[in-house]
């Protein structure tokens, strides 16, 4: 078992034939993910051969459904082109889309953010590096050869410190590692993870990342405290972080006394999350967690 | 990217919000110039992006050009906040009736932008927020729907808005869609004496990435120092915000690189800076990286850590060597490699062997290394 993804998910790539897009379609066929499609208005009827493997490419993600049975997306298309690509997902009734994107205008993704919710569409990202089950299916540009499949659960704004910690825990194994993005706005949040995990009988602990910016991990700490019985281990990056200045992240800023890393981890603890304050140390505490 | 005071009120005007006549000015005699233009009273304004400028004496009235003139003398080159004052806005005074507040502000947690309107304008919004609640009105925007007449006057009666902010209301959302803002706030909103509304003070935050469909706000931007480290890092496309510690740090990814910075501050030794050189990093980047990094004589050693996903470590090996080729380099570089390809990148930098460069296997390890640099130093 895992969350979002699963053995049977059948992925469609938009912006496969870019540079971008191909690089990782390799890698996501070569983990064993089932990539059956590619979408591009402007090569429809064309393929893109793969390692020998030929994945079609269709002209609108409703052809590509008709013709695979795809019920995943990733987007790896332009900023310019992010917005309308994801409508089409939407609209075309995917159950999933993932959008690894990194510079998407916030105004887009509060307008296709809203519409994948109102039509029960789970949105991941954007600039994120999407979610691995490992063993099952890989959406996204999360490298598959860090860890297997285990027990663990993992959801991060940041990317290189999702692997770090799957590079740290690598002998127990994950479940589901979720990036959910470094934006101002993203779809699926730390909370829509927790609640996903806590129901998932193959995670027995949950790893949460946060950084700076927001409060999102102060809500998620209210969720743990309310409603999550596994143990969850987190970690917060920016204790150093000027004030107004964003890091990297576009939302990892933190304005005023809002978004400090000291808030979150405050917050965290004071819902029974244990935080360690290096990446090292996370990872023990999830391996003294799991006992 | 935050906007001046005057630069708000251009998008304002240009999109049909009332705003006071006015003009900007960066020396008194200009300031003079244009308050006897405008004629009568004026007031002369400090532009700054910070909070505060009015208890910091960075507002001051003016009877007349030469007041003007004299009150920009005193402005022009003040510190307010550490922001030094190149500008003033000398705009005419208005016979202000009532005061109120009005914006449209992201709320992340929500994904949606948010009208916030009270009655209670001039005052510092959070302290109304967090004293009287109640007093400031907080109205989810649908984004599809926006702010239409209808959707204006459900928010000016929740605020205790005049019906004469309701078009105001619907012009200040279209400089919100339009410009690509983050934020767009006016305080104080204000009616005059004889009814008219005008937007005497704005705020307005645009949103990076939309620079794509807005090359007319590269005028924005603010002219770097020449030669600073900043604007040298731009120039090469790289991630880099200074800082006022003596580890100059490297990394790749935001989250890893804040981690790096932290965990060498718990080390005990302040960061010198924040570079991320990203995901799929080339040994040019690296090199153009380090290059920025060296260039800063505040900094005593180099921390370079990458975890390699999609960055291969034998790239940003060959990157420091290339880059050590072009630098002499006088002070200790401490260097962590894992992940995708870290073997070959250890063996490449190992092969190089300069003797100020030192492998250490774990970031822990690695941070506290490059951190008892400056304690002796």
């Amino acid at each position: 078992m895992a969350v979002f993804l699963s053995a049977a998910s059948r992925v469609v790539v938009q912006g496969m034939t870019g540079a971008e897009g191909r690089r990782h379609t390799r890698r996501m066929l070569a983990s064993g993910t089932a990539v059956v499609g590619g979408v591009n208005p402007r090569k429809a009827g064309t393929s893109v051969a793969f390692d020998g493997r030929e994945v079609p490419v269709h002209g609108t993600v409703k052809e590509a459904v008709a013709a695979t049975g795809a019920d995943v997306s990733v987007v790896f298309v332009p900023p310019p082109y992010v917005r309308a690509a994801v409508d089409e997902a939407v609209d075309a009734g995917l159950g999933l889309v993932v959008v690894i994107t990194e510079g998407v205008p916030v105004h887009d993704t509060v307008a296709f953010r809203a519409r994948a919710e109102a039509a029960g569409v789970r949105l991941v990202g954007p600039n994120c590096p999407g979610l691995i089950s490992p063993g099952l299916s890989n959406a996204g540009i999360i490298p598959a050869d860090i860890t297997g499949p285990g027990r663990i659960g993992l959801v991060s704004k940041s990317g290189t410190l999702t692997y770090q910690l799957m590079y740290e825990l690598r002998d127990l194994g994950f479940s589901t590692c979720v990036g959910i993005g470094g934006d101002p706005v993203v779809g699926t949040t730390h909370i829509d993870c927790l609640r996903a995990f806590e129901a998932d009988p193959a995670t027995e602990l949950v790893v949460m990342i946060g950084e700076i910016g927001g409060d999102a991990e102060e809500r998620a700490a209210d969720f743990v405290k309310a409603g999550v019985t596994k143990p969850v281990v987190g970690y917060v990056a920016g204790f150093t972080a000027p004030e107004g200045r964003t890091m990297g992240h576009a939302g990892a800023i933190v304005s005023g006394s809002t978004g400090t890393a000291l808030a979150k981890k405050e917050a965290l603890e004071a819902a029974g999350v244990r935080v360690g304050t290096t990446p090292s140390e996370t990872a023990r505490l999830a391996r003294e967690a799991l006992g | 990217m935050d906007l001046f005071e005057y630069q708000a009120r251009e998008l304002f005007r240009r999109h049909g919000v009332p705003v006071p006549d006015a003009a900007v000015a960066s020396d008194p005699a200009g300031v003079r110039a244009a308050a006897r233009v405008l004629g009568g009273a004026t007031v002369v304004k400090a532009q700054v992006k910070t909070g505060g400028r009015g208890k910091a004496g960075g507002v001051r009235l003016a009877a007349d050009p030469a007041a003007a003139e004299a009150a920009a003398r005193d402005v022009l080159g003040m510190d307010i906040k550490g922001h030094r004052v190149r500008r003033v806005m000398v705009a005419k005074t208005a016979d202000v009736a009532r005061e109120f507040y009005v914006a449209y502000l992201l709320d992340r947690a929500a994904g949606t932008f948010l009208a916030m309107a009270s009655a209670e304008g001039g005052m510092d919004v959070e302290e109304v927020a967090a004293a009287r609640p109640e007093a400031l009105a907080r109205i989810p925007v649908d984004p599809e729907e926006g702010v239409t007449g209808a959707v204006a006057r459900r928010i000016a009666a929740a605020g205790g808005l005049p019906a004469a902010a309701v078009p105001v209301l619907v012009a200040l959302w279209e400089v919100c869609t339009a410009e690509d803002a983050l934020l767009v706030e006016v305080n104080p909103l204000v009616t005059t004496a004889d009814g008219a509304v005008l937007a005497l003070d704005g705020k307005v935050t645009l949103d990076d990435s939309a620079r794509f469909r807005h090359p007319e706000h590269a005028a924005y931007d603010e002219p770097e120092e020449a030669g600073s480290l900043e604007a040298a890092a731009r120039a090469k496309g790289l991630n880099y915000v200074k800082l006022d510690g003596r580890v100059g740090i490297v990394g790749n990814g935001a989250g890893l690189v804040m981690s790096t910075l932290d965990v060498v501050a718990g080390n005990g030794a302040a960061p010198a800076n924040f570079l991320d050189i990203g995901g799929g990093a080339s040994a040019d980047v690296m090199a153009d990286g380090l290059g920025v990094i060296l260039a800063d004589p505040d900094v005593a050693s180099v921390f370079v850590n990458v975890f390699g996903g999609i960055t291969a470590c034998d790239a940003v090996a060959d990157g420091i060597v290339r880059a050590l080729e072009r630098i002499e380099l006088t002070r200790p570089l401490v260097v962590r490699l894992d992940g995708n390809s870290a073997e070959r990148g250890r063996e490449i930098l190992a092969a190089a062997g300069h003797p100020l460069v030192t492998q250490v296997d774990t970031m822990d390890g690695a941070a506290a290394r490059a951190a008892s640099v400056p304690a002796r130093s």
